[in-house]
């Protein structure tokens, strides 16, 4: 394990900020769409307004996050220089960008046209991704950990966008090799764990030591998880698509995230570093919330969940841990590479370095407003599970996640005013 | 050998600037003073041994002087400017600052001591095999 962030390799601050900054703008979709479809949204898993809100939330603020997150961290952790990494940034961003908007335009109605250019634009977004990320990693020169963790993670994703493709082409029309709810679940087990859970756990491994200065992860989780994972994914989808009982893929898979979050859980509990920030609590929170949806998920197995409770799991795990871990992380990352971004530069323009110091992290994210915005991502997640029960809560919170995804939106967004604006700065003065 | 001894100083290191960010975060500013004083005394002898002893022991036995010992130095460099921001911080009585800069230099020094302690340690118990004890004893004699 040998990642750092240090710069030799990276690419311009602006890649991986293009992405970040236009996930809460996604975010914010999801919650209006929320607030529009009203409690009936949330009736079954299978409603139009839920696969446009799964899509818009996994999509457009999960993989836009990750895909960002990749660019900036892919050449630091395995030594790969990304080739003309502005253009393959932007490209990738404009066409997940536009991808995702097309997609849920499809699923509220827009027809058939809609799903054609949902394929064409993920399909060459997410396969620009997959091309450049995949080959970088299958040039790595140096081997670890993290490098296994993300050709397992990276190949979900391609199984989970091949399939996703499968069923937007049947949308448009073409028919279907297989039945479309088997289909359907066997692209959400790949989407949910094979890619967002697993790239999580990957990264995990990498920044809870260094942001919290913990021990490191048990070698046995990070070498067996990914593996282990894909194992049980793919004895899932056979399950699924053949109609076999899919009860023990199932289990192993909630028991594997549940080790994995209990492990992340002990480390946190075990940190060297006393103080508590609210990128701590984004982790905590994502970490007890990744325990819960898999105690849910088995539960769900072993007895008849009741109806109001069947997108129990899937809520926990997306809004809960999902969203919660990529905050806690772009709570650090952020601050970090604005930092380190400004310093390099300092270091190129010696003339510069007398007159303008770069702004330290809490300058760049300011702690009273990182805390704003988890408190209220703790209030709109509470009341998201609440409105499971008490359908009347489904508009309040739609509200609360309008104002969590601002908030995100102007912590990021104040990060990157202060390193444009130092930029300048340094400009003027060297 | 070096490797551990390395690695042990780095833990110690840890726990100074966890007690001195502690206390910082407590809003007690002649604590926070006092036990920045330590960590700052542990940080800067640990940096001297490293410029002073092991890497050029390291550079002189692999003949490698622009590869990890030259990030490295420069990752030094880095750390030096946060500790003077974090001096000029307490001087002025400006804990909220101080934190920050704090935080900055944990991030830095944590990514730091991964590829000290997975790369350029366990190269340097190669590289200088044999040699570990006069190494060790001469960078506690800094």
């Amino acid at each position: 394990m040998t990642a750092a962030l240090s710069l030799e390799q990276a690419p311009p601050l602006s890649v991986p900020l293009r992405f970040f900054l236009t996930a809460p703008a996604f975010g914010m979709a999801a919650a209006a769409l929320l607030a529009w479809a009203g409690p009936a949204a949330l009736g079954t898993r299978w409603t139009p307004a839920v696969l446009a809100l799964t899509h818009l939330v996994g999509l457009g603020v999960l993989t836009m996050v990750m895909a960002g997150a990749l660019f900036q961290m892919l050449p630091v952790l395995v030594g790969v220089r990304i080739a003309r990494p502005l253009l393959v940034g932007r490209s990738c961003h404009g066409l997940l960008s536009a991808g995702v908007m097309a997609l849920a335009a499809g699923f509220l109605g827009a027809g058939r046209p809609a799903f054609h250019l949902a394929s064409l634009l993920l399909g060459g977004g997410l396969g620009l991704l997959l091309a450049v990320v995949g080959t970088g990693l299958a040039r790595a020169p140096r081997m670890h950990d993290s490098v296994h963790g993300m050709r397992w993670a990276l190949s979900g994703l391609a199984v989970a966008v091949t399939l996703g493709l499968v069923l937007t082409l049947g949308r448009g029309g073409a028919s279907l090799p297989l039945a479309r709810a088997a289909l359907t679940d066997t692209h959400l087990a790949w989407a949910l764990l094979g890619w967002v859970a697993l790239l999580v756990a990957v990264v995990a491994w990498q920044v809870v030591p260094m942001f919290q200065v913990t021990a490191e992860y048990p070698a046995w989780l990070r070498r067996g998880l990914a593996a282990t994972t894909w194992a049980l994914l793919l004895w899932l989808s056979a399950a699924t698509l053949l109609d076999w009982p899919a009860g023990p893929p199932a289990a192993g898979l909630a028991l594997a995230f549940a080790i994995f979050a209990a492990q992340t859980l002990g480390l946190l509990a075990r940190r060297r570093r006393r103080r508590a920030d609210a990128s701590l609590a984004f982790w905590l929170l994502g970490m007890v919330a990744l325990a819960a949806a898999a105690l849910a998920a088995l539960a769900g197995l072993l007895l008849p969940l009741p109806p109001a409770l069947a997108l129990l799991p899937a809520v926990l795990f997306l809004a809960g841990f999902a969203l919660s871990v990529v905050q806690g992380m772009l709570l650090k990352i952020v601050p970090f590479l604005v930092w380190l971004h400004l310093q390099q530069e300092l270091g190129r323009s010696p003339a510069a370095l007398a007159r303008v110091t770069p702004p330290h992290m809490h300058a760049v994210m300011p702690e009273p407003r990182a805390r704003l915005q988890f408190l209220a991502h703790a209030a709109a997640l509470g009341t998201l599970l609440a409105a499971l029960a008490v359908p009347a809560l489904v508009r309040p919170a739609a509200l609360l996640w309008l104002v969590a995804f601002a908030s995100l939106g102007a912590n990021l967004l104040g990060a990157a005013r202060l390193y444009r604006a130092t930029r300048h700065r340094i400009g003027a003065a060297a | 050998m070096i490797s551990e001894f390395m690695t042990h100083a780095h833990r110690e290191c840890d726990a100074l600037f966890a007690s001195a960010e502690a206390a910082g975060g407590g809003g007690d500013i002649d604590r926070t003073r006092d036990l920045h004083a330590r960590f700052e005394a542990a940080l800067a002898r640990h940096l001297a041994m490293e410029e002073s002893v092991l890497f050029p022991d390291f550079e002189a036995a692999t003949g490698m002087t622009g590869g990890p010992t030259a990030v490295m130095r420069m990752e030094h460099g880095q750390m030096r400017g946060l500790l003077a921001q974090m001096q000029q911080a307490l001087d002025a009585g400006a804990l909220d600052d101080y934190l920050g800069a704090a935080e900055t230099l944990m991030i830095l020094i944590q990514q730091h001591n991964m590829k000290e302690e997975h790369m350029l340690y366990p190269m340097s118990d190669r590289a200088l095999a044999g040699r570990g004890d006069d190494i060790i004893g001469r960078m506690q004699a800094v």
